[in-house]
C-alpha cells in the first residue's frame, strides 16, 4: 500500500494521458500523410507533397485513411479534453499563464537558460505551446467538418468563411501542427527523459 | 532515473523507447476502437498488410455511409449564390479527356426508367423539357477539393420521381450513362429540393462537356455523385454501386 502510493506520487503522466497522447500521435500522423495526398489531387499552392511521404497510394485510398483516422482523432481528442478538464489537470498544469511570464521564459529559453528541473510542472513556453496545439487541433477538426459536411453545418461553415476559406484554414492549421511538432520533437531530442516519461509515466 | 544512459546514447534510447511503446499502443488501440465503433480497423492495423488494411478501410467507409445518412437533413439547403459569383468557364472533369465526351443524338435520345416505378415509358427530350422547370446557382464541390459555382436548370428530381410513380420508400436510385459511367444515390438525397434533373447550364442547353443531354445535379453531393449523359434511371433496393465507388470512393459522398 505504501509502495503503491509512492509510485503514484512519482507519476508525471497518468496512464490515460499517455494512452491519449500516443493515440493522438498515431491519428495525427495518418491524417497528415493522407491529407497531403488529398492536397496533391488539387494543390492550393504552387507545390505538391512528394508522394513518398504520403499515405493511401491514390486519392481514393488517402480519403479512406483520412475518413477512418478522423474518428480516432476526434474521439480520442474528446476523451483527452474531458479527462484533462475533469481531473483538474488542465488548470493545474497550464494556468496561470501571462504574457509577461511567457516573454520572460521565452527570453530565457532563447539564451539557453530555461530550467527544466522539475518535469512535473510546465514553464510558460510549454504551457503556451500545449494550449496552442489543443486549440489548433480543434480548429483542424472543425474546419475538416466544414469540408466534409459544408451543407449540414451552415453556422460553422459561415464562421469559417465558407467552403473555400475553410480549405485554407484546414491547410494552415495543419501547418501550425507541423510547426508545433518540429519544436516538440527537437525538445524531446534535447531531453530524452521526457520521452521515457511519456512512455512509462515516470 | 540513474539507469538512464548518457546523452550520447539518445538514439539508442529512442529506439528502445519505441520498442516499449509497441505493446501499450496496441492494447490501447483495441480499447479505443471498441468505443469508436472502429473494431474493423483492427483487422488491418498492420500498415504492411495491404489486403486486410484495404478491407478494414472499406468497412469503415460503409460505416461512414451510415453516419452520413443519419447526419443528412433532407430539408437543409445548400447555399445559393448571386450571378456575379458564377465560375466561368466552368471546369470540365471526368475519368476521360474532354474530347472523349460522348456525343448523344438528341432526336434518338430516350431516357429509360425502370425498377420500382409504375410508369416505365421512355422519355424523349421534348417530353422532359415540357415538365415544370426550375434553376439554381450552387457550388459544385469536387472530391479533389476544388469547387466551382454554376447555374443549372431542369426538372426537380423529386417531381420526376413522383411523376413516374417511383417507390419513394426504396433505398436507391441508380444511373447509367452514355460514357459508361454509372453511379447511385440514396432516396433522401434523390428527394432533396435542390436535386435537379438538369437540362441546361448557365441558361443554355446543357453542353456536351457538362453532360448533354441530361445530368443529375446535387449541391449536397460531391462531383462524382453527379452523373452526366444519363441514359437510364432505375429505382431499386439492391445496392447498385458506382464507377468510382467500386474503386474506393465513399458511396454516400455527400456534404
Amino acid at each position: 500500500m505504501h509502495l503503491q502510493s509512492a509510485r503514484t506520487q512519482d507519476t508525471i503522466h497518468p496512464l490515460w494521458l499517455r494512452l491519449t497522447h500516443w493515440l493522438n500521435a498515431l491519428a495525427a500522423g495518418i491524417l497528415a500523410m493522407s491529407g497531403w495526398r488529398i492536397y496533391d489531387a488539387s494543390p492550393l499552392f504552387a507545390f505538391r507533397f512528394p508522394s513518398g511521404i504520403t499515405l493511401g497510394g491514390w486519392l481514393g485510398g488517402a480519403l479512406q485513411w483520412h475518413f477512418a483516422a478522423m474518428w480516432l482523432l476526434a474521439g480520442n481528442g474528446l476523451i483527452y479534453l474531458l479527462l484533462n478538464a475533469g481531473s483538474g489537470r488542465m488548470t493545474r498544469k497550464f494556468f496561470p499563464l501571462s504574457a509577461s511570464a511567457l516573454y520572460a521564459d521565452l527570453r530565457a529559453a532563447l539564451h539557453g537558460r530555461l530550467a527544466h528541473a522539475d518535469p512535473r510542472s510546465y514553464n510558460s513556453v510549454q504551457r503556451t505551446a500545449y494550449l496552442f496545439v489543443m486549440l489548433d487541433t480543434t480548429l483542424l477538426v472543425l474546419s475538416g467538418l466544414v469540408l466534409w459536411k459544408s451543407v449540414q453545418f451552415p453556422l460553422l461553415r459561415e464562421l469559417l468563411g465558407g467552403y473555400e476559406t475553410a480549405r485554407r484554414v484546414h491547410f494552415f492549421a495543419m501547418t501550425g501542427l507541423l510547426c508545433f511538432l518540429a519544436v516538440h520533437l527537437a525538445m524531446v531530442a534535447l531531453l530524452p527523459r521526457t520521452l521515457l516519461a511519456m512512455i512509462r509515466g515516470r | 532515473m540513474d539507469r538512464l544512459p548518457p546523452r550520447s546514447d539518445a538514439d539508442a534510447l529512442v529506439k528502445e523507447a519505441l520498442k516499449r511503446l509497441d505493446l501499450p499502443t496496441r492494447r490501447l488501440f483495441l480499447r479505443d476502437s471498441l468505443t469508436l465503433g472502429g473494431l474493423s480497423l483492427l483487422t488491418g492495423c498492420s500498415l504492411g498488410d495491404g489486403k486486410s488494411a484495404e478491407t478494414a478501410l472499406q468497412r469503415i467507409s460503409r460505416m461512414n455511409d451510415r453516419v452520413q445518412a443519419w447526419l443528412f437533413d433532407p430539408k437543409r439547403l445548400a447555399p445559393t449564390y448571386p450571378e456575379s459569383m458564377i465560375t466561368r468557364p466552368f471546369p470540365f472533369n471526368a475519368y476521360y479527356g474532354e474530347d472523349k465526351a460522348p456525343r448523344v443524338d438528341a432526336d434518338a435520345f430516350r431516357l429509360e426508367v425502370s425498377g420500382l416505378v409504375s410508369d416505365k415509358h421512355a422519355w424523349t427530350l421534348p417530353e422532359l423539357h415540357a415538365l415544370p422547370q426550375t434553376d439554381q446557382i450552387t457550388r459544385h464541390v469536387c472530391v479533389e477539393g476544388w469547387s466551382a459555382i454554376g447555374r443549372w436548370g431542369g426538372v426537380p428530381f423529386s417531381a420526376f420521381l413522383r411523376r413516374v410513380g417511383a417507390d419513394l420508400s426504396a433505398k436507391y436510385v441508380g444511373f447509367k450513362c452514355a460514357d459508361d459511367y454509372y453511379t447511385s444515390i440514396d432516396m433522401p438525397t434523390a428527394l432533396h429540393p435542390q436535386t435537379l434533373l438538369t437540362l441546361s447550364h448557365d441558361g443554355k442547353i446543357l453542353p456536351i462537356r457538362h453532360g448533354f443531354p441530361l445530368k443529375l445535379r446535387m449541391p449536397t453531393k460531391l462531383g462524382y455523385k453527379n452523373p452526366k449523359h444519363i441514359q437510364a434511371i432505375f429505382v431499386s433496393n439492391t445496392y447498385p454501386g458506382g464507377y468510382w465507388e467500386d474503386r474506393g470512393y465513399n458511396w454516400f459522398g455527400g456534404s
